[in-house]
């Protein structure tokens, strides 16, 4: 077998795969956080709840309407988009004139209810979610075994990243979600419908959560606490990458998620702990993060 | 919307040199509350409320006084812990050094995650202090003296000084209201002091407080430190009460309940964290056998604190009386 440092390629890609599946979840979580908090300027701590929710979705999309995980992709961001506006309008909208501490505390209970409410009626144990038909499988490219679902993960949340990254810095509707989180104030005066932009956005930000929950199910099991602790790992890839930096999230995610990975392989004891560590190095050079800028 | 940020539960500012009567009045009336309490209430009980106060008034100082909210408190609390429960086991470490050991190693840990955490500000500082606890937590997951998930048993209490006997129920349980009315009294003090004029200042308006020549990073940093070896104080007892130090302890859920008990019992007030604290005890005693309802309780408290009750007990109570409390 061959060896790259004294470790089997094998290992070494393999552990570079699940790197770029973690880094996919990682970047599609802290895209969405990084827009929410660009325009409502509030970490919203519900964001590893609402992932979990939309995993949730599409078990119950399977079990009680037989709707496969095609269906599931389209509809959970939708209801937990749904349900993000709810969340919006009903309370995060009280406490935009407040400092902004108070939503992050507000999403936080917000969290501890839907978690505990989900483990409650569905125990903490998880349910398997298998992958769709056409996804099984996988492809053997010599050096390692490539599962289809996996590859189809990273492609999956690379697009929607990009896709995301090219409406919000090029096109209209975007300019206008740009303007709005510099000056909100003379956006509206403009006529720009303020207030429905920032329900709209939150909406979206929690549905592509929902999206990651989605793409998680089959690989991770659908879980009650999936979202609990993965959350903070989210949070300091957004501040190593900067807050509010779109770009910056999505190749931070990236990149930390292989970092994490090469780390399994090189010093499996740090792994837990090597974004934290990269994080306390960035703040200490670049206080705003890699991609960040003075607000 | 940047220019009306404002803080619901900012106390009247009391630069008065001599401690006002009703002040001193609910100062007597808490401590005949706690001296009473263990010939009617179950004192392990109370041990857990006092060292949960004591947790809360720590932090309160952070987050009441400076207007920092720390997210990862619980980092203190629980590697303090593990500190002092594994020189008491380990090393054989008389209750009082144990203790000391502990609360010094929450501040040598205060001092650095503040210095790196004090440079930046509101919710950048939330997510920063969380992610360094999410680090201290990984550390003690993995670190061999923690003892992984079991954490560190049957720590034994000992004689304090070599006079008093922690294993009395009632011995251990003054010792403890004695610590937590050292940490109380020194919180008080330190609100109380020009120190804490300045860190009111800070809190209200960081750039004026700067123009006027303070260095607000300093400042910050001595109340962060203070708070963290605090908390390490509540620590350290606490290990010695339960004679265990686990993971909990040290987990963010830790870090939020703390948050909880200030918000509830009114944040910037000095009394507040301590009723925060015993409702938070209170309600997690007689909420146990509903499982994962503690939870969402939880939850569902903080969202209405947050909602409508931003004051909290205390901060209301205050503002009926129309007196700082």
């Amino acid at each position: 077998m061959t060896s790259i440092f004294g470790v089997p390629t094998q290992a070494l890609f393999g552990q570079l795969l699940v790197g770029l599946i973690n880094g996919s979840f990682y970047a599609m979580l802290s895209l969405g956080l990084s827009v929410i908090f660009g325009l409502l300027n509030i970490i919203n701590f519900a964001h590893g709840a609402l992932y979990m929710m939309g995993a949730f979705v599409a078990y119950f999309c399977l079990q009680w309407a037989g709707l496969g995980y095609w269906w599931a992709l389209l509809i959970a961001p939708i209801v937990v988009g749904a349900v993000g506006i709810v969340l919006e309008r009903t309370m995060l909208k009280r406490l935009y004139h407040l400092d902004h501490l108070y939503g992050l505390l507000l999403t936080f209970g917000v969290a501890l209810v839907i978690q505990g409410a989900f483990r409650n009626q569905f125990g903490s144990s998880g349910f398997p979610y298998a992958s769709p038909a056409q996804l099984t499988g996988g492809y053997n490219l010599g050096f390692m075994f490539l599962p289809t679902y996996r590859a189809w993960v990273v492609v999956f949340s690379l697009g929607t990243c990009l896709v995301t990254w090219y409406v919000i810095e090029r096109t209209k509707l975007g300019s206008y979600l740009r303007a709005a989180t510099e000056n909100p104030a003379l956006v509206q005066a403009f006529g720009i419908n303020v207030p429905r932009m920032i329900t709209l956005t939150y909406g979206f930000g929690v549905g592509l959560a929902a999206l990651a929950g989605v793409l998680a199910a089959p690989i991770y099991q659908v879980n009650p606490l999936m979202g609990a602790d993965l959350i903070i790992v989210v949070f300091a890839v957004v501040v190593i990458g900067g807050m509010g930096s779109i770009m910056g999230s999505i190749v931070t995610g990236f990149t930390l998620g292989v970092v994490e990975g090469l780390t399994k392989v090189f010093y499996p004891e740090a792994s837990n702990t090597v974004i934290f560590v990269i994080m306390a190095i960035v703040l200490l050079v670049k206080p705003t993060g890699l991609f960040g800028r003075e607000k | 919307m940047a220019a009306t940020k404002e803080y619901a539960a900012a106390p009247p500012a009391a630069a008065v040199p001599a401690i006002p009567r009703h002040q001193v009045m609910a100062f007597a009336v808490m401590i005949a509350f706690f001296a009473a309490a263990p010939f009617f209430v179950y004192p392990l009980f109370m041990m857990k409320a006092l060292c949960f106060a004591l947790f809360a008034c720590a932090f309160n100082l952070l987050l009441g006084y400076v207007g920092l909210l720390s997210f990862g408190h619980a980092a203190f609390l629980g590697s303090a812990g593990y500190v002092s429960a594994h020189a008491a086991k380990v090393w054989g470490a008389p209750p009082e050094a144990a203790i000391l050991v502990g609360t010094a190693a929450a501040a040598g840990l205060g001092a650095v995650v503040g210095y790196l955490s004090i440079r930046s500000k509101g919710i950048y500082f939330a997510n920063i202090t969380l992610a360094f606890a999410q680090m201290i937590y990984f550390f003690c997951v993995q670190t061999p003296f923690t003892h992984g998930e079991d954490g560190i048993q049957a720590v034994p209490r000992g004689m304090m000084f070599g006079l008093l006997d922690l294993r009395g129920t009632l011995t251990i349980y003054y010792v403890v209201l004695a610590v937590f009315l050292v940490g109380f009294l020194l919180v008080y003090r330190a609100i109380h002091s020009p120190f804490g004029q300045v860190l009111k200042a800070i809190r209200e308006n960081e750039p004026r407080a700067v123009s006027l020549g303070y260095t607000a990073d300093h400042y910050k940093l001595i109340a962060f430190v203070i708070s963290a070896t605090l908390a390490g104080l509540a620590g350290g007892t606490k290990s010695l009460v339960f004679q265990l130090a686990s993971l909990t302890d040290v987990h963010w859920t830790m870090s939020g309940e703390v948050v909880l008990m200030t918000l509830l019992g009114g944040m910037g007030t000095v009394f507040g964290p301590v009723v925060g604290a015993l409702i938070m005890v209170t309600l997690e005693h007689y909420l146990a056998q509903l499982g994962s309802w503690v939870t969402i309780i939880q939850g569902a408290i903080f969202v209405v604190c947050v909602l409508t009750f931003r004051r909290g007990v205390v901060g209301e109570l205050a503002r009926l009386l129309k007196k700082p409390l």
